[in-house]
């Protein structure tokens, strides 16, 4: 028989004047298994806690119903109160008479009713209340991080930092990523190298980091704290271990036609390459799509000529699996295609290049070893036109509909730079919107107008044609001159939109974590959870969440390090009791209950019964994981036998509430 | 239901509101002291999601005059998808509601977000004067449950 | 009066003008913006401000080629070339505003521009 505990908050006169409480009280000490009900001025305050307390010990109660406040208020105090005086803190259930009576009702024997009503449906949950414990499940103290791009990088040093093991997978033969390939860096203009290889050199000498590069994750399984991965090693023809990045099967290498990708195609590798001089780790791998070795078999010349004896021709891809706490995704970004923008000729004249292929030409490591010549045929430029926003807010289906964010500082910088080494040459950027908000930003922008003299026309580039004369003509309107331009241009530069890495997607739905329509990961909340994902242990860093420049992704890799670390630190995690369990008797293993839960918390298992004529029967079942469960009760509905159930907002208990109301 | 002649129909309406947004939302207007009125009964759910159509048609057997269900904004659902269940869910529900001898207008899915106090307290407004207009829910209520 | 004129406008194009972003790619496309008067991007801008009249006194509605190249490059997807066809419907329908009886067309043909007609068909055919 339950013994329940009936308490009526005044607060003040926040509830005692527009509720008789006493009459509510009374009122609800008439009700079955209800052995005391007491009202009080302040509930939640020392004295009010330990009238429940003492009221718990004297009358051995079973439950409490504390009718007051919102429970988003104070149901921890009383949850902690009545767990202080030996209660299982599950046991007590609030029924919100301020709030939701109270304070919205004028009418006193009206709202005395209400508060009555609701009092009851509090009594007739907490009859079907069961005492319920967090469970805890261990945590593996290990990282993952995916990508090995600045905030990749960041990221790991940060979590090492802290003292735990942290593995980096990045998808090419070399750590550094997209920053690696930039020349200088906004608005401080320091080049890009010297501040990113020292953190790549760190991370190669930190005990702490593995990088397993040339690698892809392949699968995921597990959740918060225990997640099991595997990792493919994808094969590079040379032995890692053996390999000194000496170079000289490069020299010698035969096949030297290779589009060189760090160059973004604008010079030529060779097939065994090393991506860049500063590459971590400093190894070569073969391209095995231009390996004449591989392909037919006939060259071997680098094998040949290695000191070392690292090539190995024979190796294959490689699979290795581990457990981690924490997973940290920073697969970052790329620029868009931009093929489909045919009016900018960028497939008719090599005078149109990127952004990323203007910072590789500008680059002292890039194929022109930092002089800026046009690609066509190696002369100065004397005119260059930049165009803002090609493909960025745009809802025509070609390009992205956001904002990519960092063109317009890059774009300021390129002119800059370009202004600066070469005061004869004309630059002229085409505008939309200026867009610069961030610490010394809008200066940067302003001194390239003012200081640097590049002309900023409020416009688009509506069309380039190339010319016989190898010139490009380039026609544009300046909005507020209400004209059409014609610039004679030596080259133009397009400013195309950024979208996430195509590894994204797949990387999402292994880790069953969200995904908005242009395929950047959600954050758990856009204001107060920005570097976790809605999935528990997987945590968000860099421009895979969003478009970000430099200092912003690394303070995200920084922070996503911290919110890692804030988990790692801990040697078991304790989950939420309110979760589905599922009654494995009922459960006919329809596959229902998995299919909607956004967590993946729920898996099938062959669990073996005894049958009423003693012979046992291999059933499966439904087993909802603990540790992932966020008591949703998606699955609760979508059972069609009802064996799915939710602790603490139970079908019988919901019902008994829905009873008291309409009795 | 309480039906006294000299009196003016007075409903039952139970509403279900989840605890992340509406709730929160109902919370709000009470904080705002935005009066709407006492006929209207709260139970806390986890998510919209977790109300299963039966709690829905036992409120109507029960002698509710109106269900509400209120959830966060599509989009916006603490557990990232529980309320497009809850529309797919609800819709199929009220399809069926004729054929189970309820009128479409006693149910009702209101998306109230915990900023929207103001709004909580115009739909239950909005939503008791509608059902006081229907009058008493007479058929589906189980007469055994009726009260003599 | 001018804003049912603008929402005659908006639904006989079926242009959203409020989707522009004021680019001004539209204007920088255009084969004909020497010849114009209001240019495509002031259409939609004078649309959304319900300024209508004056576009519909304007010779500007005769230079369009409807070559559809606002159209085609319009990274908002506004139509630009519509909202000009709607306003010169406008014009066509109001009594003794249609500036243009069918018998002086021959004289104003200008050697130099192609004609419309052709411009749509070619348009039409080609795709």
């Amino acid at each position: 028989m339950q013994r329940i505990g009936v308490f009526v908050c005044h607060c003040g006169t926040n509830i005692a004047a527009t509720v008789d409480v006493k009459a509510v009280a009374e009122a609800l000490g008439y009700e079955a298994g209800v052995v005391i009900s007491q009202d009080y001025q302040y509930m939640c305050s020392e004295s009010g806690q330990n009238l429940i307390k003492d009221a718990i010990k004297e009358h051995s109660l079973t439950s409490v119903v504390v009718c007051s406040c919102s429970p988003r208020m104070h149901e921890n105090t009383f949850r902690k109160a009545a767990a202080a005086a030996g209660l299982n803190p599950y046991l007590v259930e609030i029924a919100n008479i301020r709030e939701q009576c109270s304070w919205i009702h004028k009418d006193i024997a009206s709202a005395t009713e209400k508060a009555v009503i609701l009092g009851r449906a509090a009594i007739a949950k907490v009859h079907l209340n069961a005492p319920l414990t967090a469970g805890e499940s261990p945590v593996v103290k290990r990282a993952l991080v995916i990508g090995g791009g600045i905030a990749g990088i960041q990221t790991a040093l940060d979590i090492a930092e802290a003292g735990f093991d942290v593995d980096i997978v990045e998808k090419e033969p070399t750590i550094g990523g997209k920053m690696a390939q930039i020349d200088k860096t906004f608005p401080t203009l320091d080049c890009a190298a010297c501040i990113l290889t020292p953190k790549m050199v760190e991370c190669a000498q930190n005990e702490r980091i593995h990088i397993h590069s040339y690698s892809e994750i392949t699968d995921v399984k597990g959740f918060v704290g225990n997640f099991t991965v595997t990792v493919k090693k994808k094969a590079r023809f040379v032995d890692e271990t053996k390999c000194t990045g000496c170079g000289l099967c490069m020299e010698k290498c035969p096949m030297k036609k290779v589009p060189n990708e760090f160059n973004m195609g604008l010079d030529n590798r060779t097939a065994v390459y090393i991506p860049f001089a500063q590459a971590v780790p400093k190894v070569a791998a073969i391209d095995p799509n231009y390996c004449l070795m591989l392909k037919n078999g006939k060259c071997g010349v680098c094998s040949k000529v290695c000191s070392v004896g690292a090539i190995d021709y024979k190796q294959t891809d490689k699979y290795i699996e581990e457990k981690y706490g924490a997973i940290v995704v920073a697969t970052g970004f790329n620029p868009i295609k931009i093929d489909k923008y045919e009016e900018f000729a960028y497939s008719q004249s090599p005078d149109v290049v990127t952004s990323l292929e203007l910072e590789r030409l500008m680059n002292a490591a890039g194929p022109n070893g930092g002089t800026l010549l046009r690609p066509s045929d190696k002369k100065h430029p004397h005119t260059i036109v930049f165009v803002q926003c090609v493909g960025s807010r745009c809802d025509d289906g070609k390009g992205k509909p956001y904002c990519s964010k960092i063109c317009c500082m890059y774009t300021a910088k390129h002119a800059m730079l370009i202004r600066e080494k070469y005061p004869d040459t004309e630059v002229y950027v085409f505008y939309i919107d200026v867009r610069t908000p961030g610490k010394n930003f809008d200066e940067f922008y302003r001194r390239a107008v003012e200081q640097y003299g590049v002309h900023y026309i409020k416009g688009m580039v509506g069309k380039v044609t190339p010319v016989s004369d190898g010139s490009l003509d380039v026609q544009a309107s300046d909005l507020l001159a209400n004209e059409q331009l014609h610039i004679k241009a030596d080259m133009v530069v397009l400013a195309a939109a950024i979208e996430p890495d195509k590894s994204a997607r797949p990387l999402a739905t292994m880790l069953t974590t969200q995904m908005d329509t242009n395929d950047f990961f959600t954050e758990a909340h856009p204001k107060l959870r920005p570097v976790e994902s809605a999935t528990a242990g997987i945590f968000l860093s860099g421009a895979c969440q969003g478009p970000k420049d430099i200092p912003e992704t690394v303070a995200q890799a920084s922070a996503a390090a911290a919110k890692a670390i804030g988990l790692l630190c801990r040697n078991s995690i304790t989950c939420n009791p309110c979760i589905a369990h599922s009654d494995e008797l009922m459960c006919n293993g329809c596959s229902s209950c998995e299919k909607v839960c956004p967590y993946g918390a729920i898996t099938y298992i062959d669990k073996e019964f005894r049958m009423p004529d003693r012979t046992t029967r291999i059933r499966r079942v439904a087993s909802v994981n603990p540790a992932v469960c966020q008591g949703c009760g998606a699955c609760t509905v979508a059972c069609p036998s009802g064996a799915m159930d939710l602790n603490g907002f139970s079908n019988s208990q919901i019902m008994a509430e829905v009873d008291a109301i309409c009795k | 239901m309480q039906v006294n002649e000299d009196k003016e129909f007075q409903p039952l309406i139970v509403a279900f509101c989840c605890n992340w947004c509406s709730y929160a939302g109902a919370d709000l207007s009470g904080t705002n002291r935005l009066n709407y009125p006492a006929n209207v009964k709260i139970i806390r759910v986890p998510c919209s999601c977790r109300v299963n159509p039966m709690f829905i048609l036992r409120a109507f057997q029960r002698g509710a005059d109106g269900v509400i269900l209120c959830g966060c904004h599509p989009g916006d659902c603490h557990y990232t998808s529980g309320n497009y269940f809850t529309r797919r869910r609800m819709t199929l529900l009220f399809s069926m509601l004729d054929f189970l001898g309820i009128e479409r207008d006693r149910t009702r899915v209101e998306w109230v977000s915990a900023a929207e106090g103001a709004k909580f307290a115009a739909t239950m407004n909005e939503f008791t004067e509608a059902v006081k207009k229907l009058g008493p829910n007479l058929r589906l209520e189980d007469l055994r449950c009726r009260k003599q | 009066m001018s804003n049912s004129l603008k929402d005659w406008v908006d639904i006989t194009s079926g242009v959203n003008v409020l989707k522009c972003m004021r680019c001004g790619k539209c204007s920088a496309a255009c084969p004909s913006y020497d010849e114009m008067e209001y240019h495509p991007h002031q259409f939609v801008y004078m649309v959304e401000r319900g300024d209508i009249e004056p576009l519909m006194a304007s010779q500007s509605l005769y230079k369009c080629l409807t070559c559809f190249a606002c159209i085609e490059r319009c990274p908002r997807d506004v139509q630009p070339a519509k909202v000009v066809e709607a306003v010169r419907l406008a014009a066509v329908r109001r009594q003794g505003c249609n500036h243009l009886i069918p018998d002086q067309i021959p004289e104003m043909l200008d050697d130099d521009l192609p004609q419309q007609a052709i411009v749509t068909a070619f348009r039409k055919y080609t795709k």
